[in-house]
């Protein structure tokens, strides 16, 4: 049935962003530039991870999915439908930083979206994440905010940062060429254009009031793909090392 | 050991129940028991996590069936509520009193939607004093912030208000 089919690509979707988002993140722990950063990197990737699982545990009992666990670490590239951004290493922290406002708001904008959602689970579930996601947006404009008014160098840093993600984000809202219409019209969620749209007016104010100039995104070409299971070599390396405690013994019970 | 086991008998076990991060609260305190069912044979707990992410909730419900089936010796069962969402307005105001005690600041009272503001001049609950700032939304658990206390001069943390 195409509404099950149409529905389930829209759950792989976010849940895999969640997962390798919340695996980057991880990669700071330990390394932060201070304490909190450290320590907030490290919770935003648990809140991420767990978010993944919920929406994983979605398609597992509502539309004949693989166990969790098994789903998430146990699959190959070719059927992770994650966008480029969340896919890119961490480099330096600015990047990391400016990936994660552009990439929090994105997610708040869908979560508050499926509160309307005809599609039950998302109701329920979206009233939760979005009141957590909170602290996410919460802590990347205080760190955007600060860092863009720390002086030349800092602005600079945080201007380059924004130019270098700007086109990756975009790609966020890459639409499905067959499952769009009927999640439209089957009142799941609004559609990517609607939700990019969203997400614009969202973030536009936050970057004024940084002076950040925000690229003209009619001239930037959004970076697509992922959600069609084409993907950066970044991934493949990724997925390699958060499955390797796992597959060392797949059956085991944890 | 015959007894009568109530819904309220039940609720007076749940009360022993400690979460494993803050062991002075109670599942009760915290208000994570959304509901409590007799059943033929046993009794159904309904509860659910704080954060989505909580590594404890398997351990506490765990914890529920361990110390309710000791105390009232009935089979318990434990399932997590999908229909009910924990905010932390939930909270009692005992466990808000115990946790100020406990030297971690209690949310405070939402009224609709979380605002950033809310967060500006928390209460230090080691002295009192409303003169703090947040230093991190993000803390040693999901469910902490830190906050600095300038009259003091420590370090604090909050329990976050969650919608």
């Amino acid at each position: 049935m195409s509404y099950n089919a149409a529905l389930t690509d829209l759950i792989i979707k976010m849940a895999d962003d969640e997962l390798i988002q919340g695996h980057r993140n991880s990669e700071w722990t330990g390394l932060g530039p201070v304490m909190e950063e450290d320590i907030a990197f490290s919770s935003m990737a648990q809140d991420k991870i767990g978010h993944a699982w919920a929406l994983y545990r979605i398609l597992h009992e509502n539309l004949e999915g693989k166990d969790p666990d098994k789903f998430a670490f146990h699959r190959p590239e070719k059927d992770f439908k994650c966008s480029h951004l969340v896919e890119m290493p961490n480099e330096e922290y600015g990047f990391s930083l400016m990936r994660h406002f552009l990439f929090d708001h994105a997610e708040a904008i869908r979560y508050e979206s499926l509160v309307d959602s005809s599609f039950e689970p998302f109701r329920i579930l979206s009233k939760k994440v979005k009141g957590e996601l909170k602290y996410h947006t919460l802590h990347a404009n205080a760190w955007i905010m600060q860092l863009s008014q720390a002086g030349e160098e800092s602005y600079q840093r945080m201007q380059e940062a924004l130019n270098n993600t700007v086109a990756l984000a975009a790609g966020i809202f890459e639409p499905s060429p067959e499952y769009e219409n009927i999640l439209i019209a089957e009142r799941i969620y609004p559609g990517e254009a609607a939700l990019y749209q969203r997400w614009l007016d969202r973030i536009y104010p936050i970057l004024v009031k940084a002076s950040l100039n925000l690229p003209d995104m009619k001239t930037i070409t959004p970076a697509y793909g992922g959600r069609q299971a084409i993907h950066t070599p970044y991934l493949r390396p990724l997925l390699k090392e958060m499955g390797e405690v796992f597959n060392l013994d797949a059956e085991a019970s944890w | 050991m015959l007894q009568k086991i109530t819904i309220a008998s039940v609720y007076e076990s749940l009360e022993h129940v400690m979460d494993p991060e803050i062991p002075v609260l109670s599942v009760i305190d915290l208000g994570m028991i959304t509901g409590v069912e007799l059943e033929e044979g046993g009794v159904h707990v309904k509860m659910i996590p704080t954060f989505a992410a909580c590594p404890a909730v398997s351990y506490i419900q765990q914890q529920i069936k361990t110390v309710l089936e000791q105390e009232l010796d009935i089979a318990v069962t434990v399932t997590v509520d999908k229909q009910a969402h924990w905010q932390s307005n939930r909270m009692t105001a005992a466990a808000k009193e115990k946790l100020q005690n406990f030297g971690i600041a209690p949310p405070q009272l939402l009224a609709g939607e979380m605002h950033a503001e809310i967060l500006l001049a928390v209460p230090c609950p080691h002295c009192g004093s409303k003169e703090t700032y947040l230093r991190s939304p993000f803390g040693s658990t999901l469910c902490r912030a830190i906050h600095f206390c300038k009259s003091c001069g420590q370090v604090f943390e909050q329990f976050k208000p969650l919608e």
